[in-house]
């Protein structure tokens, strides 16, 4: 058997069924299954599942597309989704991190950076995944965002521009947080990733940036002069950190400007 | 900002005949990835208000990819906030749409239904919408080589549930 000098990985088995291997190597591996039975069953039973699950679910892109799918239907859609039912997802936010959130007041201060990027990161999970009502105010109008905000969590507050990163701001949200209320901006980027920022009054001294994760979200928490912020975003550290500069860069000179 | 229908430019046109092209796709995609028709149409649905939210954003590039990337990002957190509420019962599927045996489709649905989601969406992405693992690594935000891990792990798995074999334990990346 001297053409089978080179053994046959299982990777490009795979490639062989996939159509992802080099047309020179095809007939080697075809010299190989011919002599080599249990890797040709293996192979057989991926076409064979292939098949199945094309008899299965091919024909799922013949149907008749429902209207609601239909483009015209999905561009004619008002933009004032944005704006509703966002009772409704606070109330259910509340309800859902009430014994968080009562908790949080009596902690101690070394824990607050801890109770900070905890909220930071539960607000993140749960508006992350909103398509329709990720907001109460749209990122077109950041004017009134700005004032709204600020004026509720009592401190100069501001949207930062992420567009050196790729992100769009969605819009933010007023929220409940450790030391009073926190405001809350969503970040968008261009495969829908999102990224969030979270700032409330926090009882701690000022803080260097911290790098936190919880399963696949993660968290850049500092504080400065007596507020704390968090970004929040898919765990990729070097990302966040990207990010978190340009956030960090543009509340330092927001402070300024109001001093 | 831009509403629906004032002065497209030859661009957007394309871009929204692209996208529309895509639907029947990602319907397929979808249905197969959550064995359920109505939240894979609601999962399409998404897909398609993001992409045309965000077709300024979209410079170029694949835009089959993009949306496919789109898709699996939704589906991945749909799956999280799931994680959070209390597990119902599941239904018996609907298997009207099916082709085949019933008895087939069963086994499809209940080989998929037990693969991990990465993997699942791996196998989906390269077998049934026929992705090379090149753009299924960048849908995925993964190296090649774990598209090819995850992707012989997948049908390993797929074997051994549909030959009844106890499907092994191991959770690996």
């Amino acid at each position: 058997m001297k053409e089978l000098n080179l053994p046959v990985t299982e990777d490009e088995l795979h490639a062989y069924v996939d159509g992802e291997l080099p047309d020179d190597r095809c007939a080697n591996v075809e010299a190989w299954l011919r002599t080599n039975p249990d890797d040709a069953a293996r192979v057989a039973s991926w076409r064979a599942f292939a098949e199945r699950l094309q008899l299965r679910y091919g024909g799922v892109a013949d149907e008749a597309i429902p209207k609601r799918l239909e483009i015209e239907k999905i561009i004619g859609r008002p933009r004032r989704w944005m704006y509703g039912a966002a009772a409704a997802a606070a109330l259910a936010f509340v309800a859902g991190g009430a014994i968080g959130w009562t908790a949080h007041g009596v902690t101690a201060t070394p824990s607050v950076y801890a109770a900070f990027t905890e909220d930071a990161l539960d607000a993140h999970r749960l508006y992350v995944v909103e398509v329709r009502h990720p907001v109460e105010v749209a990122g077109n109008e950041r004017d009134h965002l700005q004032q709204w905000l600020s004026k509720r969590v009592g401190y100069q507050v501001t949207p930062p521009q992420l567009d050196k990163a790729g992100l769009k701001l969605v819009g933010g949200r007023l929220l409940p947080g450790p030391d009073g209320p926190a405001a809350f901006f969503m970040y968008e980027g261009p495969s829908g990733e999102r990224f969030t920022v979270y700032s409330s009054r926090a009882k701690t001294a000022d803080m260097q940036m911290r790098y936190v994760t919880k399963r696949s979200d993660a968290s850049m928490f500092w504080s400065d002069a007596g507020v704390g912020y968090a970004l929040c975003g898919p765990a990729d550290r070097d990302k966040l950190q990207q990010v978190a500069g340009l956030v960090y860069d543009q509340v330092e000179r927001a402070d300024v400007k109001t001093k | 900002m831009l509403t629906g229908n004032l002065n497209l430019s030859p661009a957007m046109v394309d871009f929204r005949q692209s996208v529309e092209e895509m639907i029947p796709a990602l319907r397929r995609y979808a249905r197969a990835l959550t064995r359920d028709a109505d939240i894979a149409d609601d999962l399409v649905q998404d897909t398609l208000v993001r992409a045309l939210r965000s077709e300024r954003l979209f410079h170029g590039g694949d835009l089959r990819s993009w949306l496919y990337t789109i898709l699996t990002n939704l589906n991945r957190n749909r799956r999280r906030s799931m994680a959070r509420r209390p597990i119902l019962t599941q239904l018996p599927e609907d298997t009207a749409d099916a082709g085949g045996t019933e008895a087939e489709s069963r086994d499809i649905e209940r080989a998929l239904d037990s693969l991990i989601e990465d993997q699942r969406s791996v196998l989906l992405l390269v077998v049934l919408e026929g992705l090379s693992y090149r753009e299924v690594a960048e849908i995925q935000g993964v190296p090649i080589g774990t598209v090819m891990s995850r992707l012989a792990r997948a049908r390993a798995h797929v074997k051994s549930v549909i030959e009844g074999e106890r499907p092994p334990l191991r959770r690996v990346k």
